[in-house]
């Protein structure tokens, strides 16, 4: 009897184990490869839509939400907020390369000077309070607007994360958001991996899973469950609370370290955001 | 889940004894009965729905093998008892939550619903 469940799940993929760590580059390539063979039939691009990569019922209501994106409001008093001054003259556009628009795909990265992953919310707060102004509350309200607007201006670009090979500190925020991902955690006892990975397209009652490739691209989303658009960080949150985990803080340096991670594994996709999740 | 299924009907099929029918002796039998069913389906406590296939459950997932002749497949109530308290002692790497190592569950509310599920 044992013997046969345990040659269902490897025939399902089940036992799937961590991939060993051999650098950046061979993770994404092993992890592409993994989704490519479990989903023959789903085009590569395709990961960037999530479970509606693979559920042709979903993949329709989600088009037919896109019709009137519930984000665009947010993207809209994003725009206000990004082109309104600071007190003190200077504006968003001043902080970043070319004037803040359709630079997301650079981000995060990390910043040698203080060892640190930046995340595109982090900067945009770090560019306030060099201009004199308070930093915004992360999860929610005019900073997920702010970088909802920058990430409407990024669309379509291809995501290109760096880990610097002459960085050991990058190589070690990055191995360090890959040890997150594939940790247990919470009294559920789940990885991220156990869900994204293991059982990937599987259905957690009603909803397949979505792959770890693509899975950042379309951040900030507005999640119908939420009634908002909301961040990365908070998804991140979710997730933990949803394990029993306690969770980090948005832009603690777990989630940085997370992000890094989750966006190299995005390498190469493009940037479809903001979108509507259910 | 027609993966699953195969081999459990080849099971069903090889198996000489059916004995799947539940028999409730009293009312204090059919209340603890009832109660497992509650535990069984409840998001907060087995959530067994998540993943696995129950009759007269909504919106079950398919990450793991429908809960279906499990008189049959558990012939020794002790092992599936175990496999609820920590599927990982059997495999490694399973996603089942350990519900009795992690006190996701109680003692006695395993053991009630290891007896609703034999029902199955």
């Amino acid at each position: 009897m044992i013997k046969v469940f345990v040659i269902i799940l490897v025939a399902t993929g089940l036992l799937a184990t961590q991939p060993v760590s051999a650098g950046p580059e061979r993770d994404l390539q092993a992890m592409q490869d993994f989704y490519q063979k479990r989903f023959p039939n789903v085009a590569p691009e395709e990961f960037a839509n999530g479970l509606y990569a693979f559920d042709e019922g979903a993949r329709e209501q989600w088009l037919e939400l896109e019709d009137f994106p519930p984000y665009e409001i947010a993207v809209e008093e994003g725009e206000g907020y990004f082109n309104t001054p600071f007190a003190n003259g200077n504006s968003y556009a001043d902080c970043f390369e070319n004037n803040g628009l359709s630079i997301k795909q650079n981000y995060p990265y990390f910043d040698s000077d203080t060892s640190k992953v930046v995340t595109l919310e982090l900067a945009i707060n770090q560019c306030r309070e060099e201009n004199g102004e308070q930093p915004l509350p992360y999860l929610r309200g005019e900073l997920t607007a702010i970088s909802a607007y920058m990430a409407y201006t990024s669309r379509g670009n291809t995501i290109n994360v760096q880990v610097p090979n002459d960085n050991p500190k990058a190589l070690a925020a990055y191995e360090a958001g890959k040890q997150f991902y594939y940790s247990r955690r919470g009294q559920l006892n789940f990885a991220c991996s156990s869900c994204h990975v293991q059982v990937v397209g599987l259905s957690l009652r009603a909803d397949p899973i979505s792959t770890t490739v693509g899975q950042v691209t379309h951040f900030p989303a507005y999640r119908t469950v939420w009634g908002e658009i909301v961040t990365l960080h908070r998804r991140f949150v979710e997730c933990n609370a949803q394990v029993r985990a306690r969770p980090f803080e948005s832009q603690s340096d777990e989630y940085r370290n997370l992000e890094y991670f989750l966006t190299y594994m995005s390498n190469g996709f493009e940037l479809n955001g903001p979108s509507s999740r259910r | 889940m027609t993966k699953y299924m195969v081999p459990l009907l080849l099971l069903l099929i090889a198996s000489p004894d059916l004995g799947w029918a539940a028999s409730a002796d009293s009312s204090g039998a059919a209340d603890k009965m009832e109660r497992g069913k509650e535990l069984t389906f409840a998001r907060g406590k087995g959530n067994c729905l998540a993943c696995h296939y129950v009759a007269g459950g909504e919106m079950a997932g398919n990450i793991a093998p429908p809960l279906v002749m499990m008189k049959v497949r558990y012939p020794d109530r002790m092992k599936l008892r175990a496999q609820i308290w920590d599927a990982s002692t059997l495999i490694s790497t399973t996603t089942m939550p350990p519900f009795g190592r992690h006190k996701i569950l109680t003692e006695e509310e395993i053991d009630l619903v290891v007896d609703f599920v034999l029902t199955l």
